[in-house]
């Protein structure tokens, strides 16, 4: 059995490669709200976090572009209420909603003959049918980042896109050195999974995180 | 440890030995002692044979301990694998570094030929020799006029180095060198690769200055990490063109990630090979565009390509193909344009691409290629609709009016320009150390037409279409960006 980090603890571990995460703060109970919007502007996503919740959207565990205060501690207890015990739940996190048009994956993935990789490609919800993705093994050099990001089928999508300006592509470039940063430090990785990483206003903002690790010598 | 002493005496031995020489000619110790014989290789050869049988009508002797010492240096290996260890004691003990085994009943046959591969390695290792193979079907090394195989064909001479993880595709390579001119240094079939693998072929590869470029056929990898590696080392020295076939068998992967079920075997590769500087080629045509691009063009220094055509076309499917690449059809500048206008008539496009619109007169050809070719601002030319004139004059020749009419001196003029016009675009090429490429679909159709004749004699590639060599140009334009990607080389500034 492989661990899995909870999402919170995903994006400390992951923040500290220099992965750009938005602020978000995690409460344990509705009544922490408030105080935890201080500084932020809504509208707000809440998302139910867990050592052991992987597939949040397929389970309805993500609620957003969630209006005023009273409106987001609601959703904080429904979220708490559908916590399964084996869920691990830690709390809910809150943070500004993020909008932008376009998506991307990026992640890492440890192959069993050239480990450690990483990943990035066009995602959203059609990320698996258009299938466009491009690999390189870790570690990277900034020239591999930027040429991962010339090699997409879809590489139009990092340009001027329906009224949104291109993509930073230096930022882009930043965040796979990051995660191939973290790809050879990190102990005994499974996969690193950043999804979606969405272009806001240009920028790339990762907006979920999940590391896995491979179980420990004896475990099962 | 194999070190190039071993691979010369592989490539360019003094003498070859073939073992278990067969007077069957069915037989691989028949076939490989013909085709030793059959091309010219200047060393001594001699034979086994355990009945001393003639074969070929040569003396054989019953086994290598009676070979003079220091005579041979590379034995060629046909006689079953219960024998080999005893062949390759005999070998060593009259000199002989090197082996390459043909024999199969190894590990391609299941665990216990696997474990006679292993203690065959073990032996060769305690010998201090280097065997190829076992499973293999031979090698060529044409600076050596050598031709130990077991398959045809026999390649022109030429800086191109195959190796392969599949002999059948050392001759696919192989009969496309022959059919275009573009030679080869050496090729080999690791068959089974039980002491040294395509990789310990590039690396020699790199070292070798009879080859300038590495053309792989490649399966199964076992050590990712040092494959790849080992492989940007080589491609730091030369450039390495792979053609891969088959997924690493591991079936479907384990998803408990969405990056896990992306990452698969074939993006893996791919990505790898872009980052190690590898060229990785989907087919043995373009492989071998690729290969032969690399062999025969100096490196482009930038991406704008100019396209010379002599008709419409062409140059907009040209223009199509380099959308999808790196490369960039450049707008003409002024000057150039102003060049141009001078030379030809006021229909022609007056862009790139350079459509000469049929006014070319006798001398026009050649002096928009020089002009366009020699421009600073221009990186790569590529030139269609070479050889059209020589294509009627070969309608013209063969029809029931030739040679009256006036046909037979028109023919021989078609002929002439053709061919004049193929030699300038290669000499621009040559004088501005700049790509120039040729594509024409009579280097398959007609390849005796006297402009793709008049390239191959040059030593020159003619592509089989434009979309083919602006894939090969955009693969030699990536090489550069990778080696710029390390900045410059050090010593310079």
């Amino acid at each position: 059995m492989s661990r899995t980090l909870s999402e919170s603890d995903s994006k400390d571990l992951l923040g500290k490669y220099g992965i750009p995460f938005l602020p978000e703060v995690l409460v344990s109970q509705a009544d922490q709200v408030e105080a935890a919007l201080a500084g932020m502007t809504g509208p707000y996503a809440v998302k139910l976090c867990g050592q052991n919740i992987s597939h949040k959207s397929e389970r309805g565990l993500v609620r957003l572009g969630i209006n005023g205060v009273d409106a987001v501690k609601h959703a904080c207890q429904e979220l708490l209420d559908t916590a399964r015990p084996e869920d691990g739940a830690t709390g809910v996190l809150v943070a500004p909603m993020a909008t932008g048009l376009r998506e991307f994956i990026a992640g890492v993935s440890v192959d069993p003959i050239f480990g450690p990789t990483i990943v990035f490609g066009v995602g959203g919800v059609l990320a698996e049918a258009i299938a466009d993705v491009t690999v390189r093994l870790a570690p990277i050099r900034r020239y591999d980042a930027l040429d991962m990001l010339s090699s997409l089928r879809s590489r139009s999508l990092l340009e001027t896109f329906r009224g949104e300006p291109a993509v930073d592509l230096e930022a882009l470039a930043d965040l796979l050195c990051s995660l191939s940063d973290a790809a050879i430090s990190i102990d005994g990785l499974e996969s690193i999974d950043v999804n979606p990483v969405m272009i806001v206003n240009g920028a790339p903002v990762a907006l979920d995180a999940l590391v896995i690790f491979l179980a420990a010598d004896g475990e099962s | 440890m194999i070190s190039n002493d071993h691979f010369r005496a592989l490539f360019d031995p003094r003498g070859i030995v073939v073992a278990g020489a067969s007077t069957h000619p069915g037989k691989f110790g028949f076939v490989a002692l013909h085709n030793i014989l059959s091309c010219g290789y200047k060393g001594e050869v001699f034979a086994t044979n355990r009945e001393r049988a003639e074969v070929l009508g040569r003396l054989t002797v019953a086994d290598l301990t009676e070979i003079p010492h220091g005579k041979a240096d590379l034995v060629f290996v046909c006689t079953p694998a219960t024998s080999n260890p005893e062949v390759l004691r005999q070998a060593a003990s009259v000199g002989i570094k090197a082996a390459f085994i043909a024999s199969a009943g190894y590990g391609e046959s299941g665990k216990a030929g696997l474990e006679l591969q292993l203690e065959l390695v073990e032996l060769a290792n305690k010998l201090d020799m280097v065997i190829v193979g076992p499973n293999g079907q031979g090698l060529v090394s044409t600076p050596s006029s050598l031709c130990a195989q077991i398959v045809a064909p026999y390649p022109p001479s030429g800086s191109i180095g195959i190796a392969s993880q599949s002999g059948n595709f050392v001759s696919s390579f192989m009969n496309l060198s022959r059919q275009s001119g573009v030679g080869i240094s050496r090729a080999i079939s690791v068959g089974n690769a039980a002491q040294v693998g395509i990789l310990d072929m590039l690396e020699y590869f790199a070292d070798d200055p009879k080859t300038s470029v590495g053309l792989v056929y490649a399966e199964g990898i076992s050590d990712g990490r040092e494959f790849a590696d080992r492989l940007e080392n080589v491609c730091r020295q030369i450039p390495v063109v792979i053609l891969k076939g088959g997924a690493s068998g591991l079936g479907a992967r384990a998803a408990a990630s969405h990056t896990g079920s992306l990452a698969t075997d074939d993006r893996v590769f791919a990505g790898l090979c872009r980052q190690v500087g590898a060229t990785r080629a989907s087919s043995v045509a373009e492989a071998f565009d690729i290969a032969a691009a690399f062999a025969t063009l100096p490196a482009p220094r930038g991406p704008r390509l100019a396209v010379v055509t002599t008709v419409g076309g062409w140059g907009v499917l040209a223009a199509d193909a380099v959308s999808n690449t790196s490369l960039e059809l450049v707008d003409l500048p002024a000057d150039l344009r102003n060049t141009l206008d001078g030379l030809l008539p006021p229909r022609w496009s007056r862009n790139n691409p350079i459509d000469l619109a049929g006014g070319e007169t006798k001398d026009t050809v050649p002096t928009v290629l020089n002009a366009v070719v020699g421009h600073e601002d221009i990186d790569a030319t590529l030139v269609l609709g070479m050889g059209i004139q020589s294509n009627q004059g070969r309608l013209e020749r063969e029809g029931p009016f030739y040679p009256d009419h006036g046909l037979e001196r028109i023919v021989a003029f078609h002929d002439r320009q053709d061919s004049r016009y193929a030699e300038v675009a290669l000499a621009a090429s040559v004088a501005a150390d700049k790509p120039v490429l040729i594509a024409s679909e009579l280097a398959i159709g007609d390849p005796n037409n006297a402009a793709v004749a008049a390239v191959r004699s040059t030593g020159h590639y003619c592509f089989a279409s434009a979309e083919r060599a602006i894939v090969a140009m955009n693969r030699l334009y990536e090489r550069t960006l990778w080696l710029d990607s390390f900045g410059p080389p050090s010593g310079e500034r």
